[in-house]
Order: C-alpha cells, then sequence, then structure tokens
C-alpha cells in the first residue's frame, strides 16, 4: 500500500493506492483530515488514466510539417529538439523560445521549468495555465495581506463555522469532500447558476453575470449602514477603510439590486447571517476571479471581510479555494513570467541575487518579467514573438479563451513540443511530443488550497518508454550547454535545492526537512516534529498553519482595504448577442478534460459538451431538450447539446469547458484581461442561440 | 487646454469631475460649489436622518489629480457669454472654454403662515431636507422634538417620515393629493402603501392641505390641528435655473438641452436636477449620472446621446418594499395587465406588458422579485411565461425527485454518479447496510450529502425484504423488484414511504 494524493484538484485528497494483478486500486485515506475517508468520482477513477489504451509510450516527431506524427528515439527527439531550440536562440534570441507551464506540476517540476527557462534559455517569456486560475485572487490576496496562500488558515478550521460565503465557488461539483467541512455551516452561496451548492444554500444570491463586484461593494455598503462595521478591527488592524468606502457608499442596496437582481432584503440577509456569526468565513472561487475586473472583485470580498473583522482571526477569514492539484505550489516557485521562487518578485534586485546565488549564475543573466499567459500565447509566431513553445503540463487549445485563434498562433510556430502523458489535443498539434510520468509513477511535492506541503509518492513503475519531466529538463539544458549536474533529475534534490532558493521569500519552504518527506507508509504528508508543514516554514522555525493572527504581512503589519469601483463586463448582451454565457465546471469531468475524458465513468455522468438553457429562452430560440444548439459569440461558435434547466435566469446560458473539438466552450470565451492579474474573462461574454440539425455532432463526445 | 467650469459640486457635477479627469487629463476642469462641504450623495440622506450612516459617510470620492480644481463655498453670481468667464460671490472671475451648469434644485417651500422667516427662508422648527446641512439642522432639533409632521407624501417625504419614525419619533404625513405618491402610482397601490405605513405607526392625512404653523400645531385646511415641534417639508423641487435665464439660455421648466446635453449656447451645457431634456426634468440620480457620461463624452471629443433613462423608483424605507419600473400608471390600451391586490397583507402588484416586454410595474410587498423585474425592463427582455411565478420572485428550481415513483435512473449521489438503479444492484448483491452500500456504490463518499438518502434507500430495502420474508416469499434478497424486470407479478412492487424519501433527498 502507499499513501499519495489524489492527482486532481487543489484538496489534494489522501489517496491509499494498492497494487495487484488487476492493476492499481485507489481508496480514500481516512487519515488525512482533508477528506477524512471521502472522494469524488474522480479521485475514485484516477487509475484509469494511468492505464488509458492511448497512453503516451514514446516520443513523437512530425519527419516534415504537415506530416502525421510518428515515433522515434529519445534521442532522436532530445536532439531534434536542442538542435532547433539553439538554431531559433541563435537567430531570433533567447526570447524567440517561450515556456507554458501548468498548475498540476509538482513543485519540484514547476521550480525546475522556471530555472530552465532563465537559465537555460535565458528567456523571460515563461508563464502558465495558472494565470488562468489563480491569478486574480493571487493579486488581490497579496494587496490587501502582503501575502497569497489561497487558504491562510487549516480547511478543517472550516468545520467550526456558522456562516460561510461562497462567491463563484462550486464547491459540490468541484471539491466534494471540502462539504463535509462546510456542513455544519449556513452557506451564503453567490452564483448566477442554483449550482448544486447554491441548492444547499441558507441564503443563494444570484447575481447577473459580470455583475459580482456590484455585489460585493453593495453587501460592504450594506453591512455598514446595518452597522456591521467592526470600528476597533478597522481602526486598529487595518488602513485604507474611507476611501474604499467612498466607493462602496455608491452602491446603496436598490442600485446593487438594480444592477445585479440580488433583491436589496437578501444583501442586507446575507450581511445580517455574516455579522451575527462568531465564526465566519468569506471564500471566493473561479466565478468571482475569471473576469476582467477579477481582481477588483476579490478585492472587493476582502474588502468586505475586512470591514467585518474576519481576516486574521482564529476561526474566521478569507481565503481563495485553488483550483489546480498543485495551483498554490505552482505559482509560488517562480514557472509565473514575473516570479521567482519562494514568491519572489523577478523584478526585486535583492530576490535576483539570492535565486541567482543559489543558481550559480550571475543575477545579470536573468531575464526580466515576461508577458502573461494569454499575451504570450497570442504572441506566438507573431513578428517578434517567440518562434518555439515547449508545453508542460497544460492543454491550451482547449482551456484557453478564444481557442481558435490561439490554435492558430501555435501553427504558425517553428517548433512545438509538448510533454504530456495522454494525447491531449495540444500534444496532436505538437511537432515533437515527449511523454512523461504521471501522479502514481512519481515522487515529489505538492501544496495543496491550505499552503500545505504534501508527499506525492510513487506506487507503480512508468510504462516503457516514459521519462520523468525533470529528466526530459536535464537532457534538453545539457544540449543547450548546461552543466547536467545543474539540473538534477532526482525530485529529492530538487527539492533540497528548492527550499534553499525560497529561504527567505514569502513562500518559505527552507524548514521542511527532508527527512519530513520520507518514503515511510506512515506519513500521510510531508510532517514534521512540529505537524503538517503549512508554509511559511523557515529553517529552525516552525510551519505556519494560520496566518495573520498576530500581523498581516504588509511592513506596517496591517492588512490593505482596496478602494475599488464597479465596471462592466468587457461585453455586454445587444440584439446581436442577447445572452450572458458563462462557463464553469462539472463533477465528473477536470480541467481540459485530456485526463477524465479517458475514464469511463466520467464519460458516462457527463461525456459531452451541453449548454443549460432556461425552457422560456429555449422556446424562445427554437431549441429542444436534448438537442444541439450552436452557441454563437463574436469570436467563433461552438456546439453543445441542449439541457433546459428551469432554475437558470433567462438571460443566461452555461457551458462546460472540459470539451474538445466543435464543442469547446472556449472558441467563444472573450480574452479581455484584467489590467492587474491579466486574467482573462472567462466567466461572462455574450452570446446568441442557434438550432441545429439532426446531423450535426458536438465532436465532444470522442478522445 | 481645454479649460471647463462646473459650477455645483453635486453628484452630477462631481461626476462628470471625475469622467473628464480619469478620461482626458488636457481638460482644466474647475468646479465651483456653493456648498461648504465635500460633495457627497445626495441618495444617502435617508441613511443619514435614520442615524445610520455620518453626514461625513456620504462625502464621495475626491478628485486626486491636478487636472480637477475644487472651489467649495463659493456661489456663483454670473455668466458673461461673450467674455466667457463666471464671476464668483467672492468677486474673482472664472474664464471657459467649455461651461456646465450643474445647479441641481432646491426645495420648494409652500407660502404658508409660519411656515418661512424673514426672507423666505425656513423658520426656525422648519426643515426643507435637501443638504447635508440640512440634515445637520433636522437633527439638532430632533431631540426636542414631540411631534414632527411631514409636509408631503411624494418618495423624499416618505423616506424621510419612515426614518424618523423607525428613530421612535411621532409622525404624521400631510399630502395633498389623493394618495401618496400619486405621481408614481395608482389608487390601490398608494392606499395598500398608505396602510402599511400606518401599520407602522405614520399618520397619513391625503386630500388635506397645511393651512397654517404656530410652532407647536400644524393647522389642516379642515381645521384639524396636528402636534408638530418640527415641521419637515418635502413638497417638491425648483430646477435653479436662475444663472441661466439670466444669461439668457433657454429655459423651460429646468435649462433646456439637447441630446449632447448642449443648453441654447454651444458652449454651455447643464445637466442633472437642473436641466430639462425631452421636456423632462428628472431628479433622479441615476439620469444624472448617465447626463455626466454623456456630457464627458461631448467634451472630450466623443458622440454619445443621451436618451431617457428607464427609470425604476424605490422606496428607501426600512420594513416597506416598493418599487416602480417604468411608469407605473401607464395605461396603454392594447398593454397587458397582471395585477394581484392582498392589501390585508399590504401586497400589490401590477405588470404591464406589451409584446411580452414589462413596459410598467408597481411592486408592493413582492421583496424578491423587484430585481427580476426591473432588470426584465431594462434589457427590454421579453417576461417569462409564468408571470406569477415571477412575481413570486424565485424562479422554481426545476427538481425531480418525485417520491413515490423515483426513477431508476434518478442520481442518488452525484458526486460518484450512483443512480437509485445501481444502488438496488448493490444491495442485490449483498451490500445491505448504508457503509456496505457506501462500499460497494462509492455513494456518499464525496460530499457526503446523500447520506441520509442512501441511508433511506437501504433501510426501505431491508424493510420490503422482511415483509417478503414475512409473505412467505422465497426469493429474498429480490426486493426492489420494481427496477429489475424479473419480478413476481403476483407480488406489488415494493414502494418507499413517500414523504420520508423527498425529504431525503431534497436534504
Amino acid at each position: 500500500m502507499t499513501r499519495t494524493h489524489c492527482p486532481y484538484c487543489a484538496l489534494q485528497c489522501g489517496t491509499r493506492l494498492e497494487v495487484s494483478p488487476q492493476g492499481l486500486t485507489v481508496s480514500p485515506d481516512e487519515d488525512f483530515p482533508v477528506n477524512a475517508g471521502r472522494l469524488c468520482l474522480k479521485g475514485w477513477t484516477a487509475a484509469r488514466v494511468l492505464a488509458a489504451p492511448d497512453r503516451l509510450t514514446s516520443p513523437l516527431m512530425r519527419p516534415r510539417p504537415g506530416t502525421a506524427q510518428r515515433p522515434v528515439s529519445w534521442e532522436t527527439a532530445l536532439d531534434h529538439v536542442g538542435a532547433e531550440l539553439r538554431r531559433i536562440v541563435r537567430a531570433h534570441g533567447p526570447d524567440a523560445v517561450a515556456v507554458f507551464g501548468g498548475g498540476g506540476l509538482t513543485n519540484e517540476k514547476a521550480y525546475t521549468l522556471g530555472k530552465f527557462a532563465r537559465v537555460a534559455l535565458g528567456t523571460s517569456q515563461i508563464d502558465y495555465n495558472g494565470r488562468f486560475c489563480m491569478s486574480s485572487a493571487a493579486a488581490a490576496g497579496s494587496a490587501a495581506f502582503g501575502l497569497d496562500r489561497g487558504l491562510p488558515f487549516p480547511v478543517t478550521d472550516l468545520a467550526s463555522a456558522d456562516v460561510v460565503l461562497l462567491a463563484g465557488a462550486n464547491v459540490a461539483e468541484t471539491m466534494p469532500p471540502l462539504m463535509q467541512h462546510l456542513a455544519g455551516a449556513d452557506l451564503i452561496v453567490v452564483d448566477p447558476r442554483r449550482s448544486a451548492t447554491a441548492e444547499r444554500a441558507a441564503l443563494h444570491l444570484s447575481p447577473a453575470p459580470g455583475t459580482d463586484l456590484a455585489l460585493a461593494l453593495g453587501l460592504l455598503h450594506a453591512a455598514v449602514v446595518e452597522g456591521h462595521l467592526d470600528h476597533d478591527y478597522v481602526a486598529q488592524r487595518t488602513s485604507g477603510f474611507d476611501e474604499a468606502w467612498r466607493r462602496a457608499a455608491e452602491w446603496w442596496p436598490e442600485r446593487t439590486e438594480r444592477v445585479t437582481g440580488v433583491p436589496v432584503a437578501d444583501q442586507f440577509a446575507a450581511v445580517r447571517m455574516l455579522a451575527a456569526a462568531k465564526r465566519s468565513y468569506v471564500l471566493t472561487g473561479r466565478g468571482a476571479e475569471q473576469h476582467s475586473k477579477g481582481t477588483d472583485t476579490v478585492s472587493a470580498y476582502i474588502n468586505l471581510a475586512l470591514a467585518l473583522g474576519m481576516p486574521g482571526r482564529e476561526g474566521s477569514g478569507y481565503g481563495c479555494l485553488t483550483g489546480q492539484g498543485n495551483g498554490q505550489g505552482g505559482r509560488e516557485h517562480g514557472q509565473k513570467a514575473d516570479q521567482l521562487p519562494g514568491y519572489r518578485r523577478i523584478t526585486d534586485p535583492a530576490a535576483r541575487a539570492h535565486v541567482a546565488g543559489v543558481w550559480g549564475v550571475d543575477p545579470g543573466d536573468l531575464p526580466g518579467a515576461g508577458p502573461s499567459g494569454y499575451e504570450l500565447l497570442d504572441s506566438l509566431g507573431r513578428p517578434g514573438g517567440p518562434r518555439a513553445l515547449l508545453v508542460f503540463g497544460s492543454n491550451p487549445v482547449v482551456s484557453a479563451p478564444a481557442a481558435r485563434g490561439i490554435a492558430e498562433r501555435l501553427a504558425a510556430l517553428d517548433l512545438l513540443v509538448v510533454a504530456d502523458f495522454v494525447p491531449s489535443e495540444t500534444v496532436r498539434t505538437a511537432d515533437v511530443v515527449l511523454p512523461v510520468t504521471q501522479w502514481a509513477e512519481e515522487d515529489g511535492t505538492m501544496t495543496n488550497l491550505e499552503g500545505r506541503v504534501l508527499r506525492r509518492r510513487r506506487a507503480i513503475d512508468p510504462p516503457p518508454g516514459v521519462r520523468s519531466d525533470l529528466w526530459v529538463l536535464r537532457e534538453l539544458a545539457v544540449r543547450l550547454g548546461q552543466p547536467g549536474e545543474r539540473f538534477p533529475d532526482d525530485p529529492g534534490d530538487v527539492f533540497a535545492e528548492l527550499r534553499r532558493a525560497s529561504a527567505g521569500g514569502l513562500a518559505d519552504y527552507s524548514g521542511i526537512e527532508p527527512e519530513y518527506l520520507g518514503s515511510t507508509m506512515d506519513a500521510v504528508d510531508a510532517a514534521g516534529p512540529a505537524g503538517p508543514a503549512y508554509w511559511p516554514y523557515p529553517a529552525g522555525g516552525t510551519p505556519t498553519p494560520r496566518l495573520f493572527l498576530e500581523r498581516f504581512a504588509h511592513d506596517d503589519g496591517r492588512a490593505r482595504f482596496r478602494a475599488v469601483g464597479h465596471r462592466d463586463a468587457a461585453e455586454l448582451p445587444d440584439g446581436t448577442y442577447p445572452l450572458h454565457a458563462t462557463t464553469g465546471r462539472v463533477l465528473a469531468q477536470y480541467q481540459s478534460g485530456a485526463q477524465t475524458r479517458r475514464v469511463p465513468e466520467s464519460m458516462e455522468a457527463d461525456g459531452e459538451a451541453f449548454v443549460e438553457v432556461h425552457p422560456d429562452t429555449a422556446r424562445r430560440n427554437g431549441l429542444t431538450e436534448g438537442r444541439l444548439a450552436r452557441v454563437v459569440s463574436r469570436r467563433g461558435a461552438t456546439v453543445a447539446r441542449v439541457r433546459t434547466v428551469a432554475s437558470l435566469r433567462t438571460d443566461t446560458v452555461f457551458l462546460p469547458f472540459h470539451f474538445p473539438g466543435a464543442g469547446r466552450a472556449n472558441l467563444i470565451t472573450n480574452p479581455a484581461l484584467d489590467p492587474v492579474s491579466r486574467m482573462p474573462e472567462f466567466k461572462v461574454c455574450a452570446v446568441r442561440l442557434e438550432p441545429l440539425g439532426t446531423g450535426a455532432t458536438t465532436g465532444s463526445g470522442e478522445l | 487646454m481645454n479649460r471647463i467650469v462646473i459650477v455645483g459640486n453635486g453628484p452630477a457635477g462631481h461626476r462628470l469631475a471625475e469622467l473628464l479627469r480619469t478620461r482626458d487629463p488636457s481638460c482644466a476642469v474647475t468646479v465651483l460649489g456653493a456648498e461648504a462641504e465635500p460633495a457627497y450623495n445626495r441618495v444617502l440622506l435617508p441613511s443619514v436622518i435614520a442615524g445610520k450612516l455620518s453626514p461625513e459617510q456620504t462625502y464621495l470620492t475626491g478628485h486626486d489629480s491636478g487636472t480637477v480644481t475644487v472651489r467649495r463655498g463659493v456661489s456663483v453670481t454670473g455668466i458673461d457669454r461673450e467674455r466667457r468667464t463666471v464671476r464668483t460671490g467672492d468677486g474673482r472671475l472664472h474664464l471657459y472654454d467649455q461651461l456646465v451648469l450643474a445647479t441641481g434644485a432646491r426645495c420648494f417651500l409652500p407660502p404658508l403662515p409660519g411656515l418661512t422667516g424673514a426672507g423666505g427662508d425656513p423658520a426656525e422648527g422648519v426643515v426643507a431636507l435637501r443638504t447635508l446641512a440640512d440634515c445637520r439642522r433636522l437633527e439638532e432639533r430632533l431631540d426636542r422634538a414631540g411631534g414632527i409632521v411631514v409636509l408631503g407624501g411624494g418618495v423624499l417625504g416618505l423616506e424621510v417620515a419612515r426614518a424618523l419614525n423607525d428613530r421612535g419619533h411621532g409622525v404624521d404625513v400631510v399630502h395633498m393629493g389623493p394618495h401618496v405618491m400619486e405621481r408614481q402610482l395608482d389608487a390601490p397601490a398608494g392606499k395598500t402603501l398608505a396602510g402599511v405605513l400606518e401599520r407602522l405607526g405614520i399618520r397619513i392625512h391625503t386630500g388635506r392641505a397645511a393651512a397654517s404653523w404656530t410652532g407647536s400645531r400644524l393647522v389642516l385646511d379642515d381645521g384639524t390641528g396636528l402636534p408638530a415641534d418640527l415641521v419637515v417639508v418635502s413638497a417638491g423641487v425648483v430646477p435653479n435655473t436662475e444663472l441661466a435665464r439670466a444669461a439668457g439660455l433657454r429655459v423651460g421648466r429646468g435649462i433646456v438641452v439637447d441630446d449632447h446635453m448642449r443648453t441654447s449656447d454651444p458652449r454651455i451645457h447643464a445637466l442633472g436636477d437642473c436641466a430639462e431634456h425631452a421636456g423632462q426634468v428628472s431628479g433622479l440620480i441615476a439620469p444624472a449620472w448617465e447626463q455626466a457620461e454623456t456630457l464627458a463624452e461631448a467634451l472630450t471629443g466623443g458622440d454619445r446621446p443621451y436618451t431617457t433613462t428607464r427609470t425604476v423608483t424605490r422606496l428607501k424605507a426600512r420594513g416597506v418594499d416598493l418599487a416602480v419600473i417604468g411608469d407605473g400608471n401607464h395605461d396603454l390600451p392594447d398593454a397587458e395587465v397582471v395585477t394581484l391586490a392582498d392589501p390585508a397583507r399590504g401586497q400589490y402588484a401590477r405588470l404591464a406588458l406589451q409584446d411580452e416586454r414589462i413596459v410598467g410595474a408597481i411592486l408592493l410587498g413582492f421583496p424578491a422579485s423587484v430585481a427580476a423585474v426591473s432588470r426584465l425592463y431594462d434589457a427590454g427582455a421579453p417576461t417569462p411565461v409564468d408571470r406569477l411565478a415571477l412575481l413570486a420572485g424565485r424562479a422554481v428550481a426545476g427538481r425531480t425527485d418525485a417520491p413515490a415513483d423515483l426513477p431508476g435512473e434518478t442520481v442518488v449521489c452525484r458526486c460518484n454518479n450512483v443512480t437509485k438503479t445501481a444502488l438496488v444492484t448493490g444491495w442485490r448483491s449483498g451490500a445491505r447496510t448504508a457503509e456496505a452500500l457506501a462500499r460497494a456504490t462509492r455513494a456518499s463518499t464525496g460530499c457526503g450529502s446523500c447520506a441520509g438518502a442512501v441511508d433511506g434507500i437501504c433501510r426501505w430495502l431491508n424493510a420490503t425484504r422482511e415483509e417478503r420474508d414475512e409473505a412467505g416469499d422465497a426469493r429474498s434478497g429480490d426486493a426492489g423488484g420494481a427496477f429489475a424486470p424479473a419480478v413476481n407479478p403476483q407480488q406489488p412492487d415494493p414502494q418507499p414511504e413517500p414523504q420520508q424519501l423527498k425529504e431525503l433527498l431534497v436534504r
């Protein structure tokens, strides 16, 4: 039996793996407090992906552009990539090579990928899909508290809450095992849809898509008018309330109601519930964050929490529900365009000097900050843009906004290299494919949504022909003229280096001794004598399960209100595109679906692109339950099967984004970016609906 | 450089200055405000009166850039259109390339014996509510006030009456019209609203005019005397058009402007409560802010014509939920009208629709439906077919958990996609406890919320089996036959206890 963690979301549920002649079986770990014996469909069936029939087991290459991918040896593939990268860098400079990482990569992979880009390639052009996921909450959290850790408290603290406000988080579908910790609380769920989570809410607030910020401002207004402002806390522990209030003062309840559609009485009810509770939390998810004003929206929710005196008190607070498996660790160790390991800023001279020292290079040789995820992808193959792209752990053909344009950009590259374990849609467009290990085949660390460093353990050998990402990066680095020892491929060695690189940074891992990560079976995570490894965990210090109890991470120790005002979504419905479309997730599928679409149980539960439509809206547009519709925006059209949902707003349709081909929801999404976080506006765009004949297909039920 | 002078530092002038500051740094904006106070949000004054906000909490965001200069406590005494200057009370001249009049409006004070002092100002003990200073004057007198009379049963009058009544004061409202808020409400709505207010302790006197005030009693035109140490006047407002009139601009009820907020002088513009657009003087903040957008565009080279704002009037009074959407009174010959009245419980709804779209609505006592109706109105979107569901305010959630005949394909555990049939199959395979069913099917191992339903189904299956055993049925373990084709036709299908299972699933 091997104890490890689920390969999917940021809960990182503890699992026990048993190897038998029939293969590997997964069961939930009762001793890991985050899931305490619970697991959802995705976790139970995770072993299916290890044995996917179309698992990549050999490097693939196209002999010539336009020809089919063919198996080649590792030597051939790596030599080719090395030679091409050298040629492109020589001809066009290091920024002609770009790297795109993922929030599912282990800490060691994310760290090495960032180092590889900055040192072996010398490129500034690196970002990752966490930009589409965590960036708005990260920016708002850093601005408010001086530090961004998804939950600044153990997830089990939620179990004693009286009231929890979930803003744009459909936990019942996206993180089912978390629901056990929310069972005792009255939930206030903010979601335009009556989601599975909203069904369990004591109070469901249903703002029109794109108006979450107005609602958050309105809630602050209602809290102040009702006399719920925690004056002592605001005076002693925060700064900037007055300016934030002046913006919220413009959002009196009746105006908020008119813009958001949330009844005045419900606004008051929400703030009364929060204020009356002894222990309460405000948690945000992608629904609040994936907007061109996502950062401001999260700030407005943090402002509300601060006004009520919640953050930095045991038993209450603000948190962000991180999405991807290593969405937390992935944003701390240097695969983000503007960051170096330890959550350091790449523009900070001291940070550059420290990290360059660990890497044994001259700080002046490190590139500066590069463009953000969507901007990077959108610049590929354009004049002055990158000519080559290396993708690790991401499937942007399905997951990036305005997906048709992204596919065109990838096609315009001289060289596209993708490391993955299944032939994702992005893999299929690649010039070179490098087959790599996945979760149960590898060792490493992950950092879950509570900032707790966990141990991923190897239970089985990878298929022959498959290599680890760390090995691939070292082999490529060597071909780019780097000394091999600078790029260790042993995860333990990488972690040791990561600890040194992170030392003194915000996300300090230096106190996590290697023996805490030992392969002993009884250790469920990276727990040392001082308990589970919540960062910051400085060398010689102790872990930090709860942040901010004494002071916030800004120099003055205070949390900062951010004065934010509402603005419309980048695209509003009009006569031609009269409806809002919002995108999201379903329980049985994960992100771009590259993994879960290879799991029969997931396909049986939800195996095809669909669009939820109110019955009236369906009728007015000539749509029938179970038939196909085309959902058209200014950027493209997607095909989806109609599901009529009586609880939906009549002005809104919903599409999950997990499906490929003509059924990609991201064919219609709007790449309008948040000015601070550069998060694209996945959650709202304007569309129209058209019925489709019986001969049509979503093309998304296939692999 | 474009020199723009804005006369008036109210919400309209303030918003315009803010828009110009952020849109065009080449504009040098001077705001001249008569009040010494920073710009504040007039909409929030009822909250100040109710004691819920301090006066300072109504201040609007300060302009923190060098391109906007705000001079407070400065009144404008004249405009010289030829020299393009405005003169202020302190004797200074301000040159302009573009002039904006945002002079607002003032309260109408009925000419009654006792109500006005020397010079036409309100007498001691009389407050005409318009400014923060008025709120402070009111606050100063409240401690000593026994009875309070509010003159005027319009929106503001009723809001103030409710705010004072909520603070424990005895309040009488005197209103000349046949029913309160007659500009917005039809008679049944007005009467129902009066009933709601009276139940809250506010006395309403409609169809009556005030005749005089003695300092402690307000005498009505029928001779009735009301105790009144304090009189709050809310009898309408008068646009401040004197400057415009003196400058020779076209003035009707307000300063006449076109779709770009231009007056009869192309270098002079007006917006907000002082402006008359298409024959209308609005007096509400939403149109004023929209006009500011139009004017900011026009002054920075853009073009965004103003069209009449779709108005939604909300009465901001605790415990009273009233919205008037569009024209509540409007009687269109071909409109479909839906009404619902329960005056005893203070509820009245009236929806007027044309071509499936809402053209006007009154919603009193329907707090949950206002948002949905006003959004449909704003969007000009078709109304849901089920009008009563719309009035009920909550779209009916499409639950399919029919209790007695729950179909086999019903997903009981969403987290693991386990259907009722799968649970029955698991039970037949020997999983006879909820824990065993969880192990066999994974049901309830995700979020855990279906644990009750799984347990209920399990107990139902066990109970059915016992019944059959007692009935001497040899095929033990074949319960749940409703979901298997090979069932003994002599045996009635087992049915779950309807109510119980429904509750379990709803949970």
